[in-house]
């Protein structure tokens, strides 16, 4: 590690790479709520065409894939709102056209060569600069600072459209606004993962944080952690197996997302076994049930029969006997 | 609460519908504070339209229409109509719990920048504990029972402080338990001075609850009364038939137009 640590271009890959860890999740959130998953693939294909705009003119690549990345993201939204059922088609139009049109244009240009447009598509250690961290840096900032304000809006406008509208929430410009920072991700990204592969750093840890997280403040922090580990772990894994960056980040999210699906499939496998529900009744329990209502650990029980009964989920857990020692069950280690 | 006596809501002779299409025309209606209106209807007779359209979100093309005292364009305080929608738009595609989904209803009543409040969490919890779900209320939603469900988007509604709240079929495919605790919670609502629009099939369910009924077929009116009135209404236009209003009102449709490779539909009685 301090090996790698002692090389320059390492130690800016390390930050790249930490910066679209962040990036990356936050956003993928939102487009995971809103079944917009493949959204940033989308959005992946026109920024190469911003790219070669880049390497064409003697611009910064990362400036001109920016905006290209971000009047695409404006187009898909505006596309969508308009609700046009020929709305996927010009999307699929867009999205091939820009990649296309990259390809194109990165092949004419005598200043770059074949491997040029793999490091662009899927990732490459060696690429970042010093004046391109800078940039990178200030943009996950952006985002970073956008979605924390704005976390609850936008979730309430992902969550259910209709009623965000009819409580005279401005849905169409929050979504305007995450289609930006979906483009800013992108791009912020592309270094290092991959214009090809930036779509399953904002996905892929997302699908993991919803198997460890109970709500969906936590499990924002949980995707972060996720995006960290696999964009940290893949470049460093990258760098000592010699593979290219973006494949490598995206094997150890996958990894650790199969991973963490088996063992919460065993562990909610135990917690079932070890605890009961009690018999269904029809009535809820409340302050106007009539059962007597005591206290439990963290918890409120209610007294049905003798039993103790406490809200779990959509049911009720029995939580053994009262006042009744020679019956009193042991405590179940996975009720709450 | 209101401040003023104007009707909630005060329709005259409005339309809605959808960019080329009028659904609902003509339409009279007027509701005051303390009242629960249920609105019956079969399917496709437009009641969604019009409380969408009371809502915002299906276009008026004509007539006139004051919610509060004021023309609808000219609200701004939208959470004062709360609107409960169907169940199926509490999207399940990311873990949220009871209390994340209520707060959203205090979202209008903030600037973007401002984060929630001790105000915002008091009333939170206060709407959750009112539709009898505080024990839930750091549950996931996608946990809990559809009619557990239809309380959390009711109690977002209350999260809202509105004068009136606007439900859409609040107890369809609901199973008995809740339906039980639904209408309990319609109940108390209604006890409280609570003003609400319901949508629905099952009057049964809320019989207890409602004040006043209208019917709507066709894109109409065509019945405004008190239960009691509604009980003779039915009496009066199908005899022998059952209780419930979509047994008599079967809209005419034309005979669906299928090509070569269309399956046989099923034609609606």
């Amino acid at each position: 590690m301090s090996e790698m640590l002692a090389l320059d271009f390492m130690r800016q890959a390390f930050v790249a790479a930490l910066l679209a860890g962040i990036a990356a999740p936050l956003v993928g959130t939102f487009l995971v709520q809103r079944r917009m998953s493949l959204i940033g693939d989308g959005m992946g294909h026109v920024a190469l065409a911003g790219v070669a705009v880049g390497i064409l003119t003697g611009s910064q690549p990362v400036l001109t894939a920016l905006v290209a990345a971000v009047l695409a993201g404006v187009a898909i939204e505006l596309i969508r709102a308009s609700g046009r059922t020929s709305g996927d088609v010009a999307l699929a139009v867009m999205f091939y056209g820009g990649i296309a049109l990259g390809v194109v244009l990165i092949a004419r240009s005598s200043a770059s060569n074949p491997s040029n447009l793999t490091a662009y598509l899927f990732g490459a250690i060696l690429t970042t600069s010093g004046g391109d961290l800078a940039l990178l840096a200030a943009l996950t900032v952006v985002v970073l600072v956008v979605t924390t304000v704005l976390r609850q809006r936008f979730f309430a406008v992902a969550n259910d459209e209709e009623y965000a509208r009819s409580a005279g929430l401005p849905v169409l410009a929050y979504n305007l606004v995450l289609a930006v920072l979906t483009a800013v991700t992108v791009v912020v990204s592309m270094r290092i993962v991959g214009l090809l592969l930036i779509s399953a750093l904002m996905i892929v840890p997302n699908a993991t944080a919803q198997l460890l997280a109970r709500s969906f403040g936590a499990s924002v922090r949980w995707a972060v952690l996720v995006g960290v580990v696999s964009s940290v772990g893949g470049v460093a894994v990258s760098y000592e197996a010699g593979t290219p960056s973006g494949g490598t980040i995206v094997l150890i999210a996958i990894g650790l997302f199969l991973t963490v699906t088996v063992v919460t499939g065993l562990v909610g496998r135990a917690r079932r076994a070890a605890h009961r529900r009690a018999e269904r009744h029809d009535h809820e329990h409340g302050p106007r049930c009539g059962h007597d209502a005591v206290e439990h650990d963290d918890h409120v029980d209610y007294l049905h029969d003798g039993h103790r009964h406490a809200a779990h989920e959509g049911h009720y857990d029995e939580h053994g006997h009262h006042h009744a020692p020679e019956h009193d069950r042991p405590q179940e280690a996975g009720t709450r | 609460m209101p401040v003023s006596d104007a009707p909630l809501i005060d329709l005259r002779s409005a339309a809605f519908g959808y960019a080329d299409r009028t659904v609902v025309s003509g339409v009279d209606l007027t509701v005051r504070a303390g009242e629960v209106v249920a609105l019956l209807g079969p399917n496709g007779s437009g009641k969604s339209t019009l409380v969408r359209g009371l809502l915002g979100l299906t276009e008026q093309q004509g007539g006139e229409v004051r919610l509060l005292g004021v023309p609808r364009a000219e609200l701004h305080d939208h959470t004062r109509i709360g609107y409960v929608p169907q169940r199926h738009s509490l999207s399940a595609t990311v873990r949220a719990t009871v209390a994340e989904i209520v707060a959203v209803g205090r979202l209008p009543h903030r600037p973007w920048w401002k984060p929630a409040g001790r105000t915002d969490r008091d009333v939170v919890a206060a709407s959750i504990a009112a539709v009898g779900l505080a024990d839930r209320a750091d549950e996931e939603v996608a946990s809990l029972s559809g009619g557990q469900q239809r309380r959390v988007l009711i109690a977002r509604a209350l999260a809202g402080h509105p004068d009136l709240l606007v439900m859409d079929e609040p107890t369809a495919g609901v199973d008995r338990a809740s339906q039980d605790a639904l209408a309990a919670t319609l109940r108390d609502l209604a006890a409280d001075g609570t003003s609400m629009l319901i949508v629905t099939h099952e009057l049964d369910a809320l019989r207890d609850v409602v004040s006043r009924i209208v019917c709507m077929d066709d894109g109409h009116l065509d019945f405004d009364g008190t239960p009691p009135q509604y009980a003779a209404h039915l009496a009066a236009h199908a005899p022998g038939a059952g209780h419930h209003h979509d047994d008599h009102h079967h809209p005419t449709r034309p005979a669906p137009v299928g090509g070569p490779f269309d399956a046989p539909r099923e034609v609606h009685p």
